[in-house]
């Protein structure tokens, strides 16, 4: 760990503009935990952004995309860190790239025995797999490089510890008494649209409703929290090894 | 004596006499400055849309702007709307939204906006020409029926981090602008030209030198990258002869550690001479300020009861989540109170200043504190009617986690010292409210789903009109907050909306993303 920081630290960074800036990874270090760990994880591996502990990030392949994708953000979902200074820039970058060499965690477990309680517990009612199942809950195809397998152990042990975005559970009664519930694909001031099990939406006039429910806190997966040790770890083993088409 | 007959001869055939936007609530059917009128207004008199029939407002035309999202807010004069985009100005039929010219200048290809969006919120006009401030600093007069470009001239170098982004602000004579630049450790100031011909007047800087009162509020040469920035337009007092500007946050940001002082004038209101630039008075808000709460709001100029005696007010909202109102001859602070959550106050002495509450500064560690960086309300405008005496602002409610880092001034490059976190977008929400105008007190609010972009415009029919991030454009009953129609337009709402007339028939212009809708019945 000291040689590589000691080593990055000697390397000049070229950043944006004609500046040489050095990456410091201790600054990077605090930026990250402070500015993307909120995201990315404390230790990098995932959350609402991807797992960045890999040697290759798809959309950082460089070192130079790395600190254009920190400084500009990568539109829609991550934000610019327009406020760094190149310096910073170039030390979260640093930092990043840190991360991508730590060894790979090893999973105990079966990942083809995980694959078929994966369909016997009835997992894609809800997730789907490589275009297989119903998307009522965030898509599995390639969890495995947004989470790592602890996150994953503890969703499915635990599944309301990690309430994905985006699937808030609504509650709505009509003026006619019908009562729908659903997850809520879209809202504005006026109305809002729910995607319903059967994969169909509805959408309501928010002033002509009697009742809006917002569950908040809860997930609608059931909590495995009564499975074997072994399946449980076959399960993992299975989330894990969903890669996409990486 | 011959040159000033030709001058006076122009003068007396130009469309649009300095006069006509002095006089703007005479002519309600045009929209002749930023806010409508010279106090900051943004209250149009029209009377055709009522609560009773803006149920049945309808799209009437939609203008597509190249580029990004739109925060233009347009002039109307005689038939003929302006508009702008980043260093784009257009001239559109107001009935049907057809072109009749456009105008462009490239950006730079070393240009950087250090710290904002790149837009433009909107012209000016006077005379006969149409001014619009350039990204790459140049303030550029247009002829009003051609496009064609009449002069231009440097405000200043975009490559430490100079930009402009406002409308002008025109008055007798003069174009008056100020600059962004804030998070590049700039020098702020506000600069008025001379209307025919584009020669510089005056410049007042927002940052004292050595030697000038206020430069004791700076520690060291901390005052050379101060920032105070002015990047959104002023208002304008005639009889009083007085322009008022608020200016942006002290550079570094987020880390005031080498800027000790109260740092004048950033996060503060001046009231300037508008023949001399001269300072008459000040007015800080957030005396050194670490959280990035530029005073850069519309100034509102409103005559007003305060304790039994009409007063010449000036009153504002602010960033930081206190409303003001003050004394518009002296500066004098008359009340103030949080009109958004805040914790990093107590409230206001009886000068106005803050009682800080301790340990709401940035730090290695993060700080929790209400408002978020954006503040309790941004540039966009509030509203102003003296038919219902409320002022209106859309209001944001977010809190952030402040972090302090290290600050290393470089031109041209960010100079910020920290920054935040935001707690969760489904924590954020934001509302229209109604204040009093002498105390702030809240009247009424309409809840938004999320904190808001958009402006604020209310109408003499008695309706106030805003947008969403979600799309929505919506009208509310302005003595209740009561919604009464929404149009989804497809696009997060981030710009100013304007009303004015055609054939005697009322419309209403609001962007949306990156188009422009008109509405009437």
């Amino acid at each position: 760990m000291k040689f590589i920081l000691l080593c990055l630290a000697a390397v000049p960074i070229f950043a944006q503009g004609a500046h040489d800036a050095v990456a410091d990874l201790n600054i990077g270090k605090r930026v990250f935990d402070s500015q993307c760990a909120l995201c990315h994880g404390p230790d990098g591996s995932g959350g609402r952004g991807p797992n960045l502990r890999k040697a290759k990030l798809k959309k950082a392949p460089d070192d130079e995309a790395l600190r254009k994708a920190i400084a500009d953000g990568l539109p829609p979902e991550m934000p610019g860190a327009w406020q760094l200074s190149i310096r910073e820039v170039a030390s979260v970058a640093g930092y990043v790239r840190t991360l991508g060499k730590v060894v790979v965690e090893e999973i105990p477990g079966d990942a083809l025995k995980g694959q078929e309680l994966f369909a016997q517990t009835g997992c894609s009612n809800c997730h789907i797999v490589s275009g297989k199942g119903m998307g009522n809950g965030p898509e599995l195809s390639a969890i495995g490089t947004r989470r790592s397998a602890q996150h994953l152990r503890e969703s499915l042990v635990t599944p309301s510890k990690f309430l994905p975005d985006g699937f808030l559970l609504i509650e709505v009664i009509d003026a006619a008494g019908r009562a729908t519930k659903g997850v809520k694909a879209n809202e504005d001031l006026f109305t809002i649209q729910l995607a319903q099990p059967n994969g169909r939406y509805q959408s309501f006039n928010k002033a002509a409703l009697k009742k809006l429910t917002r569950v908040t806190g809860q997930s609608t997966m059931p909590a495995f929290d009564k499975l074997p040790a072994a399946d449980l770890d076959n399960l993992v083993a299975y989330l894990a090894s969903l890669r996409g088409t990486e | 004596m011959k040159l000033a007959l030709i001058a006076f001869t122009i003068a007396a055939f130009a469309q649009v006499p300095y006069e006509r936007i002095r006089d703007a609530a005479k002519e309600p059917a045009n929209w002749l400055t930023y806010s409508g009128n010279l106090q900051g207004h943004r209250h149009s008199p029209l009377t055709e849309l009522t609560p009773a029939n803006v149920g049945a407002l309808k799209v009437k035309w939609a203008y597509q702007f190249p580029g990004g999202r739109n925060q233009t807010s347009p002039i109307v004069v005689d038939g003929v709307m302006y508009i702008t985009s980043p260093n784009r100005a257009a001239a559109l039929d107001a009935k049907t939204g057809r072109e009749l010219w456009t105008w462009d200048r490239p950006i730079p290809k070393d240009y950087q906006s250090i710290g904002f969006g790149q837009v433009n919120r909107g012209p000016a006009i006077l005379d006969d020409q149409l001014f619009i401030a350039t990204l790459d600093c140049y303030l550029v007069a247009l002829d009003l029926k051609t496009g064609q470009q009449r002069w231009e001239v440097k405000v200043e170098d975009y490559k430490p981090g100079y930009s402009m982004t406002l409308a002008p602000l025109a008055i007798k004579g003069k174009i008056l602008v100020g600059v962004s630049g804030g998070e590049a450790g700039i020098r702020g100031f506000i600069d008025a030209y001379g209307s025919n011909d584009g020669r510089k007047l005056w410049r007042f800087f927002t940052i004292p030198a050595p030697g000038e009162p206020g430069n004791e509020t700076w520690a060291g040469d901390s005052w050379k990258t101060g920032s105070g920035s002015s990047w959104v337009t002023g208002a304008f007092d005639p009889e009083l002869n007085l322009v008022y500007w608020g200016i942006g946050n002290p550079g570094p940001d987020w880390n005031g550690d080498k800027r000790k002082g109260d740092n004048l004038y950033t996060c503060s209101f001046v009231a300037l001479d508008a023949d001399t630039g001269k300072l008459k008075w000040h007015f800080q808000f957030t005396p050194h300020d670490t959280h990035d709460w530029d005073a850069a709001h519309v100034p509102m100029l409103i005559d007003a009861p305060v304790r039994g005696q009409v007063r010449k007010l000036i009153v504002n909202p602010n960033r930081n989540a206190f409303y003001y109102a003050l004394d518009r001859v002296t500066g004098e602070f008359l009340a103030g109170q949080s009109y958004a959550k805040q914790t990093w106050a107590k409230g206001l002495d009886d000068k106005g200043r803050p009682i800080l509450i301790p340990g709401m500064d940035p730090s290695e560690e993060g700080v929790l504190v209400w408002p978020a960086l954006n503040g309790a309300t941004i540039w966009y405008s509030p509203s102003y009617s003296p038919k219902t005496g409320f002022v209106y602002v859309a209001t944001r409610e977010a809190a952030a986690t402040y972090f302090k880092r290290e600050a290393e001034f470089k031109p041209g490059t960010f100079f910020a010292g920290g920054g935040e976190r935001r707690i969760p977008q489904d924590e954020q929400w934001g509302a229209i409210r109604a204040l009093e105008p002498a105390t702030g007190k809240l009247a009424w609010e309409y809840k938004l789903l999320s904190a808001p972009w958009a402006g604020v415009l209310s109408t003499g029919g008695g309706l106030v009109f805003s947008g969403s991030n979600e799309g929505n454009i919506f009208a509310l009953d302005a003595r209740t907050g009561k919604p009464l129609w929404n149009f989804h337009s497809g696009g997060a709402v981030a710009a100013n909306p304007i009303s004015f007339a055609i054939d005697g028939r009322q419309h209403v212009a609001l962007a949306a993303d990156r188009v422009l809708y008109v509405f009437g019945l």
